[in-house]
């Protein structure tokens, strides 16, 4: 009776809903499109057209200049920074003014299409940094200025068309609407921005795919567990085509396993979409995975900013040298960094003697064979070379094509893992499988003893 | 043998009856339009058709059969008994007074929750008004409206609010700062921050202020039988005076049969309000 019952309830909700959705969807949609404001979209638009995006030393395009920016928290900013100015600490000012310095003085600029990380401990204001970019919080002090266009001074229409378009947020504890299945949280971002019921519904499909998700359209958010929870969280923020990213601590709120997905999920969409990012996390290992950039925060101001390697390598101060103590750095460190020149190699048109002379005086046990544009064929040893010469072969019968490679970027801690199952330096290729170079299995200790260097 | 304060009360009353009256009369045929509309479909119309509907409506607001079955119960119950007519004005008063109340205090309530310097205001004549005898409210509802049916319904509408000011106000203030985040960071307007966010999130909230709006209205409209009001209230009164057992029973369970099948009904509009009634 009861189970009959609830049957009798799914069926007559569901059908009450699709009936109440139909019948007021022309008042929806021409509320939404009243409120959606066309001209200010044009007037941003024709904002972002005419500036000029900022060039770094490099020639590289900056997506994100922040100069000077400063935020107090309290009634008495200006008294709050003139004591800044004059060099007090953040707790003298604190304690004279009754006022929360949450950033002081910060400046940096965000290559455009790169993840940039925010890290530093609990309150040290991250989030305060992050959400001073759009202007969620209003900096008492400072510029921003994203794709050439100043933030800081525009009006609220515009700035409103800038969150609707430009940037867009993923939130820690995800921030999903419950009232809401999951295509209508991934299509709100496309309702603020006006777009009708039928496409924005369409657009949110492709992204609920995209993000690996299809066949939830329909569900709830509280029936999702954390993971994809994020998920949505991630395809609402990239459902508006935004050119910038605001994570903030996106990941922490999920367990190791999960999480390590997502961010895996993160780099492939990232080198897929290739959006500006910027990611708040206090966890290191986070930060040196995904970062192209990481920004140290240390009591509201930067102690560093820095490429993961270059952190790593030369800590700046106690503060962050504090941090990366305790990092396996084969998890940072690239072969790359490890790479040797290859000294020992033969061409495969030399034949075999020539490559048995070259493999003598190397003194090695094997030998990497190229083709003339210097691809890697495979690889050679003496034994099978000697047998290649007596029966007057030639040098494509003794090579050994079946040969573990890796490429430039990849981690130490991958290069380590195959080092041990072999005999021989390991080679690195690039994409067209042209050889770059070698790790000789001598940097594995090296790579280890650099951690502890580091630590 | 009351003091300066009661002196002022009267005074007060005094001056409101005497420089607003036209308002108050205004007032008051203002209510008598919904009264008066409302009244006729459930005076004139066949019980057993009425019956009919409510269950129909009931299936439709609850989407469940065993509740639909109770409260089609309820009414059958009430016409069998042969308290059809005074619950019928009894339902009247309630549902014009607790519309009118939550039409009010909705809003007040958002007002309430958006404004810190509203808030506090708001809060205090809000617990003034919660906690103040209803019967108190009777006595200027019958000076400003005379006996009737109006001033029963005006007294009603101020016991009933305070509850759907409070929860909507503490509903969404409730509302996870991050949703507001949400909102912000996507570009809303502050009116489709509240429609599309801090509405639905405060709305299981909103449903339960309005469920118990609709309870004090239908205890405060039997009192109200008290300056007229009629109903299930008068015959209450009636048998109270005449120490009749038998219909002092019988009216009041029909009350409490109303009572259930009203709380039935916004209970699930409540349950609703978590989810599906207000999904997208
Ligand atoms: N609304 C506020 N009013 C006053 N002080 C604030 C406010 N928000 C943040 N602060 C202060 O500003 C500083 C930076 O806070 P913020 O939230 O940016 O830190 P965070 O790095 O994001 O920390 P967490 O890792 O805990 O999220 C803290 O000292 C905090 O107490
Ligand atoms: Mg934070």
């Amino acid at each position: 009776m009861k189970s009959l019952d609830d049957e009798f309830h799914g069926i007559m909700t569901a059908g009450l809903g699709s009936l109440r959705s139909k019948v007021t969807k022309p008042f929806r949609n021409a509320l939404e499109s009243i409120q959606a404001s066309e001209g200010d979209r044009a007037r941003m638009e024709a904002v972002f057209d005419e500036a000029e995006n900022p060039l770094d030393e490099d020639g590289d395009e900056i997506a994100i200049r922040v100069r000077g920016l400063s935020k107090i928290y309290g009634k008495h900013p200006g008294r709050a920074m003139e004591l800044l100015a004059e060099g007090h600490t953040k707790e003298e000012v604190q304690n004279l003014t009754g006022n929360n310095v949450g950033l002081y003085d910060v400046s940096f600029d965000v290559k455009k299409g790169e993840i940039f990380v925010l890290m530093g401990l609990s309150g040290s204001g991250k989030s305060t940094l992050e959400r001073c970019l759009n202007r969620l919080i209003e900096p008492t002090e400072g510029q921003i200025v994203v794709e050439g266009v100043d933030l800081t001074h525009m009006d609220d229409d515009l700035l409103r068309e800038v969150r609707r378009r430009k940037i867009s947020m993923v939130f820690q504890s995800f921030g999903l609407l419950p009232h809401r299945d999951i295509k209508n949280n991934v299509a709100y971002g496309l309702e603020l921005q006006g777009i009708r019921e039928e496409e924005r519904l369409r657009i949110a499909q492709e992204t609920i795919d995209l993000v690996g998700l299809t066949g939830y359209e329909d569900s709830y958010p509280e029936e999702l567990s954390g993971g994809m929870k994020q998920r949505v969280g991630l395809a609402r923020a990239l459902a508006t085509d935004p050119d910038i990213l605001f994570m903030d601590e996106a990941f922490s709120a999920l367990d190791p396993l999960i999480r390590n997905e997502m961010q895996d999920e993160l780099q492939k969409l990232h080198s897929r979409l290739g959006r500006t990012i910027i990611f708040v996390t206090h966890d290191l290992d986070e930060a040196l995975k995904l970062g192209d950039h990481i920004a140290l925060i240390k009591d509201g101001e930067i102690a560093q900013i820095g490429t993961p390697e270059e952190i790593l390598r030369n800590p700046a101060d106690d503060y962050v040298s504090s941090f990366v103590r305790g990092v396996d750095s084969t998890k940072v460190l690239t072969a790359e960094l490890f790479m040797k020149k290859v000294t020992d190699k033969v061409r495969i048109s030399q034949g075999p003697r020539t490559a048995l002379k070259i493999l003598r005086s190397s003194r090695r046990s094997s030998l990497f064979v190229v083709d003339h544009d210097d691809r890697l064929i495979g690889m050679v040893k003496q034994e099978r070379l000697i047998r290649a010469v007596n029966a007057e072969g030639s040098l494509m019968d003794a090579v050994i094509t079946d040969v573990p490679t890796v490429a430039a970027d990849s981690l130490m801690k991958d290069v380590i893992q195959i080092m041990v199952t072999t005999d021989f330096p390991i080679p690195v290729v690039d994409g067209n499988g042209i050889l770059l170079g070698i790790v000789d299995p001598s940097v594995a200790a090296e790579a280890y003893s650099e951690g502890e260097a580091i630590r | 043998m009351t003091s300066v304060v009661g002196t002022f009360a009267e005074a007060l009353v005094d001056f409101v009856e005497y420089y607003f009256g036209w308002l108050l009369n205004l007032l008051g045929r203002v209510l008598d339009v919904p009264l008066d509309l409302l009244g006729n479909v459930l005076y004139d119309t066949e019980p057993l058709i009425l019956i009919v509907a409510i269950a129909a409506i009931s299936l439709l607001v609850t989407r469940r059969m065993i509740t639909t079955a109770v409260i089609t119960a309820a009414f059958a119950i009430i016409h069998w008994m042969g308290y059809w007519n005074s619950a019928m004005i009894t339902l009247n008063m309630v549902i014009v007074s607790a519309a009118v109340a939550i039409v009010i205090a909705v809003p007040l309530g958002i007002w309430a929750a958006r404004s810190e310097f509203a808030n506090p205001v708001i809060k205090t004549l809000m617990d003034f008004m919660q906690t103040m005898p209803a019967f108190v409210y009777l006595i200027p509802a019958v000076i400003f409206f005379g006996l009737g049916v109006v001033p029963g319904v005006v007294a009603t509408v101020i016991f009933a609010m305070p509850p759907v000011v409070r929860l909507t106000n503490l509903g969404i203030r409730q509302v996870p700062v991050e949703m507001d985040e949400v909102a912000e960071s996507f570009g809303s307007t502050e009116f489709q921050k509240l429609t599309k966010v801090q509405l639905p999130t405060a709305m299981p909230s909103i449903m339960a202020g309005i469920n118990q709006c609709i309870m004090l209205s239908l205890s405060m409209v039997v009192i109200a039988a008290m300056i007229g009001g009629g109903g299930l209230g008068q015959d209450i009164v009636f048998a109270l005076n005449r120490v009749d057992v038998a219909l002092g029973f019988e009216a009041g369970l029909a009350v409490v049969l109303i009572a259930i099948a009203l709380d039935r009904l916004t209970q699930a509009l409540r349950d609703g309000g978590n989810g599906s009634e207000l999904r997208t």
